[in-house]
């Protein structure tokens, strides 16, 4: 008589604490309409991820020469831009929606190995020549962004 | 004064709703041991008490338990009136909104899953929108967004399946209670 008592007070817990295995998980504690639930708030957070965190392909160059907006050139059309500084020509080349400082007079060629830009906010600043280029994005201009 | 205290107005409903809201007190401290890497992500082990509450006593004793659980909770943080209280109330109440809405589907296809998981997105999303109105009036917190939601969704999916076991598992107070006060019985007959 005494075993059994053990074996009431042992058995429920422990093979309550046992069964629980994915598939007992999922047969037992979901019922239809919870996963229905669960693929729409997956795919409703999936789309918020996707539109918050877009760091889009920018559309716009802004070019700035001594700190003054000399040119906004479009990312979609390929063309070649030379702006005059202090030391001499800067050449900007914009092709295939990305854009880059050919060439650059400046001593240490920083902007230059800077290479290709697309995204929204990157930036190649040529110094010495006080020459720098930006990607935006024409529908909302954005100086910086911290967080 | 003893007679005031027991008046027949606090009925077994108001212990068992007073003693939910201790534990749910008691689960929010235990949970604010661990520190979190966003403020706002935590698990909200409390809403497992108040899920519970609202399936086997119903939506009243669900929203007193929140209430409950909101104002004592802070009282035991020392953060009564304080923007953090603001910001559990304001979660709590969107949850319990939520909990209202969803408690009107039909109960044989959507179960406690279907209820945390709503109720812990529109938890982030009553204390997203206290922020940005209130405390954080900048478009960065929308960075946060995701991040908050992703977390959102995995504690309500897991406080869901606790909720739910909780909920399936065979009430075991009665019968072990009779039991134990039957083992004298039986060993004197056997």
């Amino acid at each position: 008589m005494a075993k059994r008592y053990e074996e009431t007070l042992i058995n429920p817990v422990c093979s309550s604490t046992l069964q629980f295995p994915l598939a007992i998980v999922v047969q037992r504690f979901f019922k239809p309409g919870d996963w229905l639930t669960l693929a729409l708030v997956c795919c409703s957070v999936g789309w918020l991820c996707a539109t918050l965190w877009r760091h889009g392909a920018g559309d716009l160059v802004i070019v700035r020469s001594k700190g003054q907006v000399v040119s906004e050139l479009s990312l979609q059309r390929n063309r070649t831009l030379s702006v005059t500084g202090p030391l001499g020509a800067t050449v900007i080349e914009v092709k295939d929606q990305r854009v880059r400082i050919v060439s650059d007079p400046s001593p240490r060629q920083i902007c230059v190995h800077h290479g290709w830009l697309k995204h929204v906010g990157e930036m190649a600043l040529c110094l010495p020549n006080q020459v720098s280029v930006e990607v935006a994005d024409a529908r909302g201009r954005v100086d910086s962004v911290n967080y | 004064m003893r007679a005031a205290v027991s008046t027949p107005s606090i009925t077994s409903t108001d212990h068992r709703i007073a003693w939910m809201a201790a534990l749910a007190v008691a689960l929010s401290m235990a949970e604010s041991v661990f520190p979190s890497p966003i403020p706002g992500v935590k698990p909200g082990l409390a809403n497992i008490i108040v899920l519970l509450v609202l399936h086997q006593d119903g939506l009243r004793a669900a929203v007193w338990v929140s209430g409950l659980r909101v104002i004592a909770g802070s009282l035991f943080f020392g953060s009564f009136l304080t923007p953090t209280f603001f910001l559990s109330l304001s979660g709590a109440s969107c949850s319990l909104l939520m909990l209202t809405l969803t408690w009107r589907l039909p109960r044989p296809w959507f179960g406690p899953i279907t209820h945390s998981l709503l109720s812990s997105l529109a938890h982030v999303a009553g204390q997203l929108f206290v922020v940005y109105l209130w405390l954080i009036p900048h478009r960065g917190i929308m960075y946060l967004v995701p991040i908050l939601a992703v977390a959102a969704v995995v504690f309500g999916l897991v406080n869901g399946l606790i909720a739910a076991r909780l909920l399936q598992a065979p009430s075991p107070a009665p019968a072990s209670r009779a039991e134990l006060a039957g083992i004298p019985a039986t060993s004197r007959t056997g």
